[in-house]
């Protein structure tokens, strides 16, 4: 079956970019949103808080707020309106569900 | 001189400062988003080889004309991108931007925030894979990516036929066009939808060239379920027929029509009213866009009207804050007036022929998860009603079980939420209540928060 969810139809122009998400390396390209890049490159962006079930967003418009991921420096963001930088570290999971 | 604040820099926000610009004002343009355009509008980043001309169709000519006229404006406004407003509180806006706060003061304020799709909750709708009718053309227009490689289209909403054709030109498969509202409800909304001809032609040119690309198209369909194991693999539904099927995909994009982003416009102190047409609360003006003293309306943010309505009611706004600040009122209102008036008709009948589907919400099962924020299913909702005294209203109803209290605020669940609060004491949508905004309208960092509290 199908491994990432998204299909890119029109390319992008730009410069590459890397980020880590769970510990993997991920290129997009700068312009990318969070959103796109983890979900041209996998099927969830985070872990629901109750009963661990993934999620992958819903609106794609800043709105339900079912897309944050958590940053590796403890914030979190919106994953489809922020756009991608270099270097971000991002988890599916906030820090303390993660040392569980 | 008056400080003029617009927020909101869709079709409605840029139409009213291009008004308020020819009479010499220079009022201040707020958005949350990176670019202008809103959603119908919605530009792609400029390293993004995508072709909106193609993709806009019919509407490309009207997307280039706002852009180019947005594109004189900007000098000659104070246009604040990647700027959310949060709170209103009197003539206090709260604003953050790029992480700080800070606040602007509005002696007249122009909301023109616009709106988002309305949801009915179905089993598996939480599943990865399954994103909104609006959301899956963001994905294209903003990120040049389609939502899943063979997308079911599924709601009721003339959206979904001009989705579907979108994807198909941009090489997406289309597993079935799925609208939950019957061939003869859609007849009886005609009469109504010869209120914009053009609209309506537009319309069934999508329909035919659906059937063109022997893409399945159903009416009056009962969504069962969305299945699969981790993420969206199947949609099975039962047709008009009573014929049960399964879909096989990888998305879907699920829409019922739209909801206004009203939040703001309740911080800002409008009244609302019960719509029975849309079956939702809508704010109240008059047919200027007056909410209040200082307080204006425009756009999909309080009636949905669509795109050219939105523009419309922009700059007619803008007129009615002109004359309100004591300028002779202008001959151009009129025709506006008329025309707005006209395309909201136009959209009631759309929401006839693409009705909110009350009485499948209102049979969902107990398992059904209805607020996607807390987890919180029907089964729970209608528990908490069911005790002695147990609580009849929505607000009272989130109180108790946190549906519509999670980060997205209820803006998901709050119109299915109202009806199946009206289900359980047997009355209809209005008597349910509203719930009501609270500030902050989006979540922000706490931080930003406590940067200006006193
Ligand atoms: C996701 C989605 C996709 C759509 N796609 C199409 C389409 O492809 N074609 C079509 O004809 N119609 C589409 N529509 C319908 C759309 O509502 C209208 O066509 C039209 O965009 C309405 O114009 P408007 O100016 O009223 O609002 P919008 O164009 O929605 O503009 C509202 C603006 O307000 C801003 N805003 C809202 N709240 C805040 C806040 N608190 N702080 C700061 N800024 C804020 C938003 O960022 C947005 O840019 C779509 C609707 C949605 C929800
Ligand atoms: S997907 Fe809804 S806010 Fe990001």
């Amino acid at each position: 079956m199908t491994s990432v969810q998204f299909k890119r139809v029109a390319e992008r122009r730009g410069a590459r970019v890397v980020l880590t998400f769970e510990g993997s390396a991920i290129t997009a390209t700068s312009g990318d949103s969070v959103l796109a890049a983890l979900l041209t490159h996998g099927l969830l962006v985070r872990r629901h808080e109750f009963g661990d079930e993934p999620r992958a967003g819903f609106c794609l418009m800043g709105a339900c707020q079912d897309c944050w991921v958590w940053s590796g420096h403890g914030g979190r963001l919106r994953a489809c309106t922020t756009p991608v930088v270099e270097g971000m570290t991002l988890f599916a999971q906030p820090p303390a569900a993660r040392d569980e | 001189m008056s400080s003029i604040v617009i927020v909101g820099a869709g079709a409605a926000g840029i139409a009213a400062a291009e008004v308020l610009c020819a009479q010499g004002h220079r009022p201040v343009l707020i958005d949350e988003a990176e670019r202008a355009g809103g959603q119908g509008y919605r530009q792609p980043a400029p390293d993004l080889a995508l072709d909106m001309r193609r993709l806009m169709g019919s509407e490309a000519a009207r997307y280039e004309a706002l852009h180019r006229r947005f594109a004189a404006l900007t000098e000659r406004i104070d246009y604040r991108p990647r700027t959310l407003v949060w709170a209103v509180e009197g003539g206090t806006l709260h604003l953050l931007r790029e992480g700080r706060a800070e606040t602007i003061e509005a002696t007249t304020l122009l909301l023109a925030t616009g709106a988002m799709d309305r949801i009915a909750p179905m089993p598996g709708w939480t599943l990865p894979g399954v994103f909104t009718l609006g959301g899956a053309q963001v994905a294209l227009k903003d990120q040049g990516c389609l939502i899943g490689r063979r997308v079911a289209f599924l709601g009721s909403s003339p959206l979904l036929l001009l989705a579907a054709r979108q994807y198909r030109q941009m090489g997406g498969e289309v597993a079935v066009v799925a609208d939950t509202t019957g061939l003869a409800a859609k007849a009886r909304a005609l009469p109504h939808l010869l209120a914009s001809p053009r609209t309506l032609l537009r319309g069934l040119g999508y329909m035919a060239d659906t059937l063109r690309a022997g893409t399945p198209l159903l009416h009056g369909v009962t969504p069962l379920a969305i299945e699969g194991d981790g993420h969206v693999e199947s949609l099975r539904l039962r047709d008009a027929a009573g014929r049960e099927h399964r879909f096989a995909c990888d998305a879907v994009a699920l829409g019922y029509g739209l909801k206004p982003e009203s939040q703001l416009a309740d911080l800002a102190g409008a009244s609302f009213a019960y719509d029975t047409d849309f079956r939702l609360f809508l704010p109240k003006t008059d047919g200027f866009g007056r909410a209040r003293p200082g307080l204006y309306l425009a756009g999909d943010g309080v009636a949905i009207g669509g795109a050219d309505a939105a523009e419309a009611s922009g700059a007619l706004a803008a007129y009615a804050i002109l004359s309100d600040l004591g300028k002779p009122n202008d001959a151009a209102a009129i025709p506006l007036m008329r025309r707005v008036v006209r395309l909201r008709r136009f959209q009631r009948g759309l929401a006839r022929a693409f009705a909110w589907p009350v009485a499948q919400i209102r049979a969902q099962a107990a398992e059904t998860v209805l607020c996607r924020c807390e987890s919180v299913t029907i089964g729970a909702v209608r528990a908490a009603m069911a005790q002695a005294l147990g609580p009849v209203e929505v607000n009272r109803v989130k109180a108790m079980t946190r549906c519509g209290m999670g980060r997205c605020q209820g803006r998901v669940c709050g119109p299915a939420l109202q009806e199946i609060v009206a289900a359980a004491t047997a009355r209809d949508g209005a008597a349910a209540g509203r719930l009501r905004g609270q500030a902050p309208v989006k979540p922000i960092a706490l931080a930003a928060a406590g940067d200006i509290a006193p």
